[in-house]
C-alpha cells in the first residue's frame, strides 16, 4: 500500500436485542457513535468523513442514511452510504480505511446498523441477491444454503450432529461473558440437538438471529492516530474476495471464497503459520455449523478435523484456539453491521479492553472477517504495533 | 490532492425505456464497452482492473445486490465489489479515494439504473424519515416542489426562466446521440404543460422512466498515462451532506453544495469558477434546479440564478456552457445522473463529444446529488 497508514482509534457498538422499541434507527446508531466518540475520546466536531453502511431491505428504507445523518450531528461533513448485501459492513470499513489512507482525511467515523425489528428480515436470509432468472427461483435461503453445505460437510468429514451441537454451546458459552452479545440462552447440547428443525441438519438454534443493533468504529491516518490515542489498533491490511450472485446447484458445497481471501492475504504479509502468529479470531460465521469449515479454511485446522477440537474441548476462551471469543454471529446479527462488530471486537481483543470474554496473553494480531450472499469474504487483519 | 487520479475510458448506454433487458445486459454494455477501449481485463498479478465500484439502489432497480452480476458477466471474480448506493458520482468518488489510498491502482466504476421496474416516488417515500415525513407521502418530487416554491418567490424566479432551462437542455440533447428526450420544446410549450407538483410542470422534471448504464475505469497518474494518450485528470472532489428535514434548512439556499464545492475548487485551485470552467455538467432533476445549484457553485451570485439564464452565459458558445448533454432534464435515470456527469465532462475534455463538443475545454466541472431536495451533493473538478 503506498497510501498513509491508519489506525482505528475508537469503537463503539450498542447492547444487541431481538427488538428496540425505545428507539428509531437514527437514535440506534447515535448510541453506537456516541461509544465511538467516547472510547475515541474525540467530539463530533472532529469527524470529517461519515461512512454508512445498511442493508437496506433488511430496514424498510431506501437511503436511510439521509435522516440519519443530523441525528448524528454530522451536516455539513463529507461521505456516503455503502451497501454490499451480507458484506455491507465489512465493505463500510474498508471505504472508511480506504477513506482515511487516501490523505484526504484527518478522522473518519464508520458507523453500520440494521434495525430488523422494523422490517421483513428475512429478504436479508433469502434469495433476494440471486438472478431472478435462474437462482431466485429456487428457494436458496441462507438456512438451505447452509443446511447444503453442512450435509455435505458431515458426510466428508465424518462428524455427528453432536458435533455440530458442540459448536453451537461453546458460541453461547462466549456469548454469555459478553454484555454486548443478544442471545445467552445456557445452551446444552441436549437443547440443541432437540431444538426445531428448519433444513435439516440445520436446527433453529444453529443459525443467525435477527438483531436490532449497531456499531461504529473511528479510523484516523497514522500522524493523528497517535496523537489521539495510546492504544491504536492497526489496520495491517485487508482482502476483499467477492463472488456473488454466482452459486449453483452444481458447485461444491465446500468452495468458499474465505480460504481463498486467506491464502492471498496470508501471502501478502508473509504469515506461514496463521494458528501461531494470529491470537484472536472474530470469524463471521451465520451458521453455527459453518465455523467448522471456516476454522479449517482460516488455517486453524486441518481440512474436516476442526469437529475434532470441539470434541477434545480445544476452542474456547482461555482454551488453544480462541475462536470467536465474542459469542459470534449466532448469538449478535444486526446483517449490515455485523462485520463492524467483528472488527471492533478484534479490535477491543488487540487492546485488551475485552472485558469478560477476552483471550488471556498479548493479542499481537487479530483476523476479523465479513461473510455474505453465498461466496462474498472480506478479511481484516488488526495489529497491535506495526 | 497528493497525486492525480486518472480517467481513461468512459462509456454510456443509450437512454431510453428498457424493458426488454436485464440489468446484467446493462451492466455488460457498459463495462465491456470501457474494458475494450482500454484492453483491460480482471487480473491477479496487478496488470489489470483491481477492483469495481458500482452505484445504485436495490429498491430503485428491483433485485437486491444487482452489482454482483458484474462478477460473471465481465469476469470481476473474487476481488472488491463494492457499491455506493448514493448518486453515482458518489461511486466516482470513492472510486478516485480508493486509488489514492493505494489500495488499488485500476478500478472499474459502474452505474446502473432500471426505472422501468419499480414505482420511483414509492421508492422515495422510503428515503424519508417514517415518523413524520413519510406518513405524509412525501417523495424527491414534493419535496423538490417546496424548494421550487421557496426559491423562486425568494429571489423573483420567473416561470419563463426556468421554462428556458428546459428548452435549452431539450436542444443541447439534439446533439447527444445517447439522450432520451430531445424534441423541439418552446417556453410556450414547457409552461402550458400539465401541472406535476406545483410550481413543478410535467415538462420541468426528469423524464422518468428512463434505463440505463454508464462505466468508467480510473486509474492511478502513472499507469493513466501508459493506458491513454488522452487522460482526463480528477483535480478535486468532495461531498456533503445537508439536514433531512426540510423545515431545519431555508430551501432557497443550498449550503451543502457550496460546502461541497468550495473544498473541491480549494483541491482543484479553482478561484473563479464561471471563468476558470470551459464546461459544466449539472445534476438538474427539475428545472429549478439549474439556477440554484449555479448559485450553490459559485458561478453567480445568490438569487442570480435567473439572470444567469437569461444572460445566456451557460448556453452552447456561452462563457460557461451547462450541461451540452442535456442533462438529466433530457432523461437520465436515478442515481446515474451524477457519473454521467463525470462521464461527459470526460468526452468534452478528451475532444470526443461529437456535435456536443465545446470547442478546446480544457477545465470541467461535474456535480452529482441525491436526497430530497438536494440534501447531499458531491462536485468533482476535471483536467485535461
Amino acid at each position: 500500500m503506498t497510501g498513509e497508514r491508519i489506525a482505528i482509534v475508537g469503537v463503539g457498538q450498542t447492547v444487541h436485542k431481538s427488538k428496540r422499541p425505545d428507539v428509531n434507527t437514527a437514535e440506534m446508531c447515535a448510541e453506537a457513535v456516541e461509544a465511538a466518540l467516547a472510547d475515541a475520546q474525540l467530539t463530533i466536531k472532529d469527524i470529517d468523513c461519515v461512512i454508512l453502511g445498511s442493508f437496506e431491505p433488511a430496514d424498510g428504507y431506501s437511503g436511510p442514511d439521509k435522516f440519519i445523518i443530523p441525528e448524528l450531528g454530522c451536516v455539513g461533513k463529507a461521505g456516503f452510504e455503502m451497501q454490499n448485501v451480507g458484506t455491507t459492513g465489512a465493505v463500510a470499513c474498508a471505504t472508511a480505511f480506504n477513506m482515511a489512507a487516501s490523505g484526504l482525511f484527518e478522522n473518519v467515523l464508520c458507523v453500520a446498523w440494521q434495525k430488523m425489528d422494523e422490517a421483513a428480515g428475512a429478504f436479508g436470509r433469502g434469495g433476494g441477491g440471486a438472478n431472478e432468472y435462474w437462482l431466485g427461483q429456487f428457494p436458496m435461503s441462507a438456512i438451505t444454503n447452509f443446511a447444503r453445505r453442512t450435509y455435505d460437510y458431515m458426510t466428508r468429514s465424518g462428524c455427528t450432529e453432536e458435533h455440530l451441537a458442540m459448536v453451537r454451546v461453546k458460541q453461547d458459552q462466549c456469548a454469555q461473558r459478553n454484555k454486548y452479545a443478544q442471545l445467552k440462552l445456557r445452551l446444552t447440547i441436549e437443547k440443541v440437538m432437540n431444538d426445531f428443525l428448519l433444513a435439516w441438519p440445520i436446527r433453529r438454534l444453529h443459525m443467525c438471529p435477527t438483531t436490532a443493533g449497531s456499531a461504529a468504529i473511528i479510523v484516523c491516518p497514522e500522524k493523528r492516530a497517535k496523537k489521539v490515542t495510546k492504544k491504536p489498533v492497526w489496520v495491517e491490511d485487508w482482502f476483499t474476495c467477492h463472488q456473488g450472485g454466482a452459486l449453483t446447484m452444481a458447485e461444491d458445497p465446500q468452495a468458499s471464497t474465505l480460504g481463498y481471501a486467506c491464502k492471498k492475504i496470508y501471502k501478502r504479509r508473509g504469515i506461514t503459520n496463521p494458528k501461531k502468529e494470529i491470537q484472536a479470531w472474530e470469524v463471521y460465521e451465520p451458521a453455527s455449523t459453518a465455523e467448522l469449515r471456516w476454522m479449517e479454511e482460516v488455517g486453524v485446522a486441518e481440512d474436516y478435523k476442526a469437529w475434532k477440537l470441539f470434541e477434545q474441548g480445544k476452542v474456547g476462551i482461555e482454551k488453544e484456539i480462541p475462536f470467536n471469543p465474542s459469542g459470534g454471529v449466532t448469538a449478535t446479527n444486526p446483517i449490515g453491521c455485523t462485520p463492524v462488530v467483528r472488527v471492533v471486537e478484534a479490535s477491543l481483543q488487540v487492546r485488551g479492553d475485552a472485558e469478560e470474554h477476552q483471550v488471556p496473553g498479548t493479542i499481537n494480531r487479530a483476523l476479523a472477517t465479513g461473510y455474505g450472499g453465498q461466496g462474498e469474504n472480506v478479511v481484516f487483519l488488526l495489529k497491535k504495533t506495526l | 490532492m497528493a497525486q492525480r487520479v486518472g480517467i481513461v475510458a468512459v462509456a454510456q448506454t443509450k437512454f431510453e425505456e428498457k424493458p426488454g433487458l436485464h440489468i446484467g445486459e446493462l451492466l455488460y454494455q457498459a463495462s465491456r464497452d470501457v474494458m475494450g477501449q482500454t484492453g483491460l481485463e480482471f487480473k491477479d498479478d496487478g496488470t489489470g482492473i483491481d477492483c469495481t465500484i458500482a452505484s445504485g439502489y436495490d429498491l430503485m432497480s428491483g433485485p437486491g445486490g444487482a452489482y454482483m452480476f458484474l462478477g460473471y458477466i465481465v469476469g470481476a471474480w473474487q476481488r472488491e465489489d463494492e457499491r455506493v448506493i448514493e448518486d453515482g458520482s458518489m461511486a466516482v468518488y470513492y472510486g478516485a479515494a480508493q486509488i489514492l489510498s493505494g489500495h488499488a491502482d485500476v478500478a472499474l466504476v459502474v452505474g446502473y439504473s432500471k426505472e422501468t421496474q419499480i414505482d420511483k416516488n414509492l421508492i422515495e417515500c422510503l428515503s424519508m424519515d417514517q415518523i413524520y415525513q413519510r406518513r405524509i407521502g412525501l417523495d424527491f418530487v414534493s419535496a423538490a416542489a417546496l424548494q421550487a416554491m421557496r426559491y423562486t418567490t425568494k429571489y423573483g424566479i420567473t416561470p419563463e426562466q426556468l421554462a428556458k432551462v428546459v428548452v435549452k437542455a431539450r436542444k443541447n440533447a439534439q446533439n447527444n446521440p445517447y439522450a432520451y428526450c430531445c424534441d423541439n420544446l418552446t417556453v410556450k410549450d414547457v409552461l402550458r404543460s400539465t401541472m406535476l407538483c406545483d410550481p413543478i410542470r410535467v415538462q420541468e422534471a426528469k423524464p422518468t422512466p428512463v434505463d440505463g448504464a454508464c462505466a468508467l475505469i480510473l486509474a492511478t497518474e502513472d499507469k493513466a498515462k501508459k493506458l491513454t494518450k488522452k487522460p482526463v485528470w480528477i483535480t478535486g472532489m468532495s461531498s456533503c451532506y445537508d439536514h433531512h428535514e426540510l423545515g431545519y434548512r431555508d430551501l432557497a439556499n443550498c449550503n451543502a453544495l457550496v460546502t461541497a464545492a468550495s473544498k473541491a475548487y480549494k483541491m482543484g485551485g479553482i478561484t473563479n469558477p464561471l471563468k476558470e470552467f470551459d464546461v459544466a455538467e449539472i445534476s438538474e432533476h427539475y428545472s429549478y434546479q439549474e439556477p440554484l445549484w449555479s448559485e450553490g457553485l459559485g458561478l453567480c451570485g445568490k438569487g442570480e440564478g435567473g439572470k444567469l439564464i437569461d444572460s445566456g452565459k451557460t448556453e452552447m458558445g456561452g462563457e460557461l456552457p451547462v450541461n451540452p448533454s442535456g442533462g438529466v432534464l433530457s432523461g437520465i435515470p436515478h442515481c446515474l445522473a451524477g457519473m454521467h456527469s463525470v462521464v461527459e465532462c470526460a468526452l468534452q475534455l478528451r475532444g470526443e463529444a461529437g456535435k456536443r463538443q465545446v470547442k478546446g475545454a480544457k477545465k470541467a466541472l461535474a456535480h452529482g446529488v441525491d436526497g430530497p431536495a438536494g440534501q447531499l451533493h458531491c462536485v468533482i473538478t476535471l483536467e485535461n
